[in-house]
């Protein structure tokens, strides 16, 4: 069965260009960077050209990035980081209510060890308000960490606005970028971040590697202890594989970023508008257009999401829910409660997001079954009676 | 690797890709609503009584892929039982009757059983009141 991958925001796959690079590394180039010798200089070697290709994507000295072993650990990096070198200048932190759970649960974490941390609210579209971020800093302030786009219902945040609040306050600002980055324009400077994280396997690298940028001057403890390893900030042999793939996929990414941007908004667009024409009951989520180019998140009224996934893949079609059935903790899409739907709307969400390999034929094939599956469940549905 | 991986036995994702007895039934015997507290899905059964026997079950939920599969089997289980039988339906039946569902699933079968529950409780109380006024009819008459 042909099937459609309709779920980059979870995971991209890995390039075949990205691949053929890692693999030396594996056998003939297998040293470790920390040695001495000509196999561990020739592993250095390439960690380092990875090293300014990603900098090079995010417009960063090299010295200023820090390989991780993922979005989640820079994201830990980043907030405990700050959060236990400025312990001494004060305890409290501002987010997001729409975070990714690697920001959120990294604050409720903290909470338990002393610190305060302002969850701040979103509008209907998820978007925050720069002004909500300036009042919310007092003079305990010592960290802003707000997501550059979010990962379920795609809408773009105005980082460079907080950013520019951030500075003047001095307060460190730290932006999960991981979204964004090689889908986007993203450049530090013109952010105003000082910590930003980012992951390979969402820009058709490798799984297991990321990286923590960390400007100049930024206090923070160390998240491994042991060697000297990225300047002593985070310990353990480097992943020299993996490194390589981010480095390759950093630079493939950068090659056509704007003109995959530009396919992707107007696939994003095209099934967004059959979307809205083709079924009824369906309210499109997050900002119609401050969103990232390749994501549509509909709620699709009394019909529930896993129901809706499970038919979609019998056809082939991969996408994702914020139901409660479908969420490990059985509790809806903090996002979508964020940003006010009901419970039951969250559970009716769908969230398709596009990528390299997706073409209008995909998008024809989500319009032409989406339809039916909706038609399918509503038929069994027993809100949908109480409804008319 | 396995050709084919997925969350649910072959068995849910029959029943789920042809559910059976969807729908409702036109003046129903007993009927059961039923919400999930856990995950705030929402359940209906409906069913036909004769001589205190099930002659026949529909359903419509609002819920997972093992909450639509456990409606439709529920549904075929219960048809031809006593009000007796149908009261012992638990969920673990449900569940294996279906080839067993993930553990996080377990409490869409129990929304079943509680679904078929209320039904049954549903028609005892409508057949206790139909049986009492026909006694009441029955004494009105005499008096006459
Ligand atoms: S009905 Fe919600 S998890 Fe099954």
């Amino acid at each position: 069965m042909r099937r459609i991958y309709l779920d980059h925001a979870a995971t991209t796959p890995t390039q075949p260009e990205v691949v053929k690079a890692m693999l030396p590394y594996f056998t003939n180039a297998f040293g470790n960077p920390s040695s001495i010798h000509s196999y561990g200089q020739e592993a250095k070697g390439a960690i380092e050209e990875a090293r300014d290709k990603v900098a090079a994507l995010i417009g960063a000295p090299s010295e200023e990035i820090v390989f991780t072993s993922g979005g989640t650990e820079a994201d830990n990096f980043a907030l405990k980081g700050v959060a236990f070198a400025n312990e001494g200048k004060g305890n409290h932190i501002i987010t997001t209510s729409i975070e990714h759970h690697a920001v959120i649960e990294t604050c409720k974490f903290l909470e338990r060890r002393g610190f305060r941390v302002t969850y701040l609210p979103v509008d209907a579209y998820g978007l925050v308000a720069p002004d909500d971020v300036r009042k919310a800093i007092t003079d305990k302030t010592i960290l802003i960490s707000v997501m550059h786009a979010s990962n379920e219902v795609g809408t773009i945040e105005p980082i460079t606005e907080i950013g520019k609040i951030a500075g003047e306050a001095s307060v460190y600002f730290h932006t999960d970028a991981v979204q964004t980055v090689g889908h986007i324009p993203v450049n530090v400077d013109d952010l105003g971040v000082d910590l930003l994280s980012l992951s390979a396997h969402k820009l058709y690298g490798p799984k297991g590697v990321g990286v923590l940028y960390i400007r100049k001057g930024t206090w923070l403890v160390p998240f491994m202890h042991g060697g000297d390893q990225e300047r002593r900030r985070r310990a353990g042999t480097d992943n020299v594989p993996a490194i390589v793939g981010f480095g390759k996929a950093a630079e493939l990414a950068q090659k056509d970023l704007s003109k995959e941007a530009e396919r992707l908004t107007s696939l994003r667009d095209e099934l967004i508008k059959g979307l809205l024409e083709r079924i009824d009951h369906i309210h499109l989520n997050g900002h119609p257009t401050i969103r990232l180019p390749n994501n549509v998140n509909v709620s699709v009224d009394f019909v529930e999401g896993e129901s809706m996934l499970l038919n979609l893949d019998l056809e082939g079609i991969c996408a994702s829910t914020g139901s409660a059935c479908s969420s490990s903790s059985l509790e809806p899409s903090h996002v979508l409660l964020a940003l006010g739907l009901s419970p039951e709307q969250a559970h009716g969400s769908l969230r398709f997001t596009l990528g390299r390999e997706n073409t209008e034929e995909g998008i024809e094939c989500v319009l032409e079954v989406l339809p039916r599956v909706v038609a399918k469940l509503r038929a069994m549905s027993p809100l949908l009676k109480s409804h008319r | 690797m396995r050709d084919v991986w997925s969350l649910y036995s072959e068995k849910v994702m029959e029943h789920f890709k042809n559910p059976r007895n969807v729908g409702e039934i036109e003046n129903p015997d007993g009927v059961g609503h039923v919400g999930n507290p856990v995950c705030g899905d929402i359940m209906e059964l409906y069913i036909k009584v004769k001589d205190s026997t099930i002659v026949d079950a529909k359903f419509k939920t609002f819920g997972c892929g093992a909450a639509i599969a456990t409606s439709s089997m529920v549904t075929e289980m219960v048809k031809g039982k006593s009000i007796d039988e149908a009261l012992e339906i638990s969920n673990r039946a449900l569940a294996e009757a279906l080839d067993g569902l993930p553990p996080i699933k377990m409490h869409c079968s129990v929304l079943a059983e509680e679904a078929l529950k209320s039904a049954v409780e549903d028609y005892l109380r409508k057949s206790k009141h139909v049986l009492s006024e026909a006694k009441e009819k029955k004494g009105s008459n005499k008096s006459e």
